[in-house]
């Protein structure tokens, strides 16, 4: 047996325990939308971070509403989120803290480039769900709590129509499996306009209705109000928020995504409030 | 056809061009794995030692709770672990959540069931009128445990075999308790999911032969000593 022990006992020398016993107060623990980081946007950031102030960051990239939730239970010091109705909930109630706003991008409505439902040009994406939902035409939701999914839930009840039956279809997955699924099934979907992008070479769905204000993407960092838990770091959290709204970062996310899809991905727009927008 | 050729092209270019992103995530499957396996080991071959040869009232319970936890679903695995290592949660003054240290945990924990009931069955299979002739001829009860496990050692191994593909195969339980960190929890698995996700189909294509190839290698390594001992 010492054959196969030996070596797994190197293996297990090997493994630095330092790495795993990292110092708390230098670890930020950020919770965040997986959309963010499928773009590869945290790629950028979290490195520029961590050179700049020294401290660790852990990205947990989850869907909004499991990001929020951790954050408000004190698991994560600083959310990166895209459900500005759900937000500011937890900003009221106290658990979240100074909200300002990031980036923005927006959504679409992607669907088969026969478009069973005539929504093609369509202005208003409530007349767009509208006319889904009265064509009985497929359409794929993402079903799992995320931002998208709580943007797609408000075009629903804004259109006066609860969307149930063979033709609506609740994936539980990401955005990727999401179209994926859609253009499996001939499907209409919403989507944001980064993840449509970066699949563009596997799927089939051309953009159908575009450009309406109720597409607006918006994208926010809040603290964690350090009463929400024990061992919350409070500073690490706050200098996480703060960078991202600092003129140089910025100026990355305004570039970022233009050299690889021809158009940058995100709208830097920190400093502005809802209403501007 | 062209996405999985350019995914094989794709795997043999990260590996020969020796990609030190790719090479980190490899070893540290590899390590976070195989220090798993090796804590499963340690827990699990002296209690299926112990199941195999005690008989005591609730035996057959305790040898039906081991062989469901052979099945233990790693999700499963991996909601509880985070729950006792969220910072709110009991072991939450450890700090370990989001470490390599905690997905060897959650391995563990998968793993450890799987070396119990293999090593309970090899330890079994080893007939009884053996060890009572052992006793016989003046053996201690160590020294009869100890011939005995010799006896049984290629069975053995296939628990290890078994333990380490279980684990460094699992998906669901590195995610929770590991949280896919670029640069320090992101396995082979998570990584794969990550880049299905981001539809960067080659690269989880490349990743996932690479951990076929990794797998076959402990793999072959582990057969070939079963093998020469066995010959």
């Amino acid at each position: 047996m010492h054959r196969v022990l030996v070596p797994l006992l190197l293996l297990a020398v090997a493994l630095p325990a330092g790495r795993a016993a990292a110092a708390g107060s230098t670890v930020v623990i950020l919770s965040t939308t997986t959309s963010t980081q499928d773009s590869g946007l945290l790629d950028v950031l979290v490195p520029m971070f961590e050179k700049k102030t020294g401290y660790t960051v852990k990205t947990i990239a989850v869907g909004t509403g499991q990001a929020l939730a951790l954050a408000a239970r004190g698991e994560a010091d600083v959310t990166l989120a895209h459900a500005p109705a759900q937000e500011k909930r937890y900003v009221a109630d106290g658990k979240l803290l100074n909200r300002r706003l990031v980036m923005s991008n927006d959504f679409v409505l992607a669907g088969p480039g026969d478009d069973p439902a005539g929504i093609r040009g369509e202005r208003s994406a409530v007349a767009a769900f509208r006319k889904i939902a009265a064509a009985g035409a497929r359409f794929v939701s993402r079903g799992d709590r995320s931002g998208t999914h709580g943007r797609e839930l408000a075009l629903w009840r804004e259109a006066g129509i609860t969307p149930s039956g063979p033709w609506y279809i609740e994936s539980g997955q990401g955005m990727g499996a999401t179209l994926g699924i859609a253009d499996d099934r001939h499907a209409y979907t919403l989507s944001d306009r980064a993840t449509l992008l970066a699949f563009g070479r596997r799927v089939r769905l051309p953009i159908l209705v575009e450009g309406d204000r109720a597409l607006l993407n918006i994208y926010s960092v809040m603290e964690v109000n350090p009463a929400n838990g024990p061992r919350v770091n409070a500073a690490g959290g706050k200098a996480f928020a703060d960078f991202m709204v600092s003129p140089e970062t910025q100026a990355v996310i305004g570039r970022f995504g233009a050299d690889r899809y021809g158009q940058p991905l995100f709208v830097p727009i920190a400093g502005k409030k809802d209403e501007d927008l | 056809m062209d996405l999985i050729a350019g995914g094989v092209r794709h795997a043999l270019g990260l590996l020969v061009g020796g990609d030190p992103e790719v090479w980190a995530i490899l070893w540290l499957s590899l390590q976070v794995s195989g220090t798993a396996t090796l804590a499963a080991l340690a827990l699990g071959v002296p209690l299926g030692v112990a199941l195999a040869l005690a008989r005591f009232p609730g035996r057959t319970i305790l040898v039906s709770a081991v062989n469901t936890g052979m099945g233990l679903p790693p999700v499963v695995v991996g909601l509880f672990v985070s729950l006792l290592l969220w910072r709110s949660g009991p072991l939450g003054g450890l700090e370990i959540l989001y470490t390599p240290l905690a997905i060897v945990l959650a391995q563990a924990v998968i793993a450890s069931p799987i070396v119990t009931g293999i090593t309970l069955a090899a330890v079994q299979s080893v007939p009884e009128a053996f060890r009572l002739q052992l006793l016989g001829l003046g053996a201690s009860r160590r020294q009869m445990v100890w011939v005995v496990l010799r006896e049984a050692r290629l069975p053995m191994l296939a628990a290890v075999m078994a333990g380490f593909g279980g684990v460094i195969s699992e998906i669901g339980a590195s995610m929770m308790v590991g949280g896919n960190i670029k640069g320090q929890t992101r396995t082979l698995t998570t990584a794969m999911v990550l880049e299905t996700g981001r539809g960067n189909f080659e690269v989880a294509i490349a990743l996932s032969l690479l951990l076929l190839v990794l797998v076959f290698a402990v793999n072959w390594a582990l057969t070939t000593i079963q093998q020469r001992r066995s010959g």
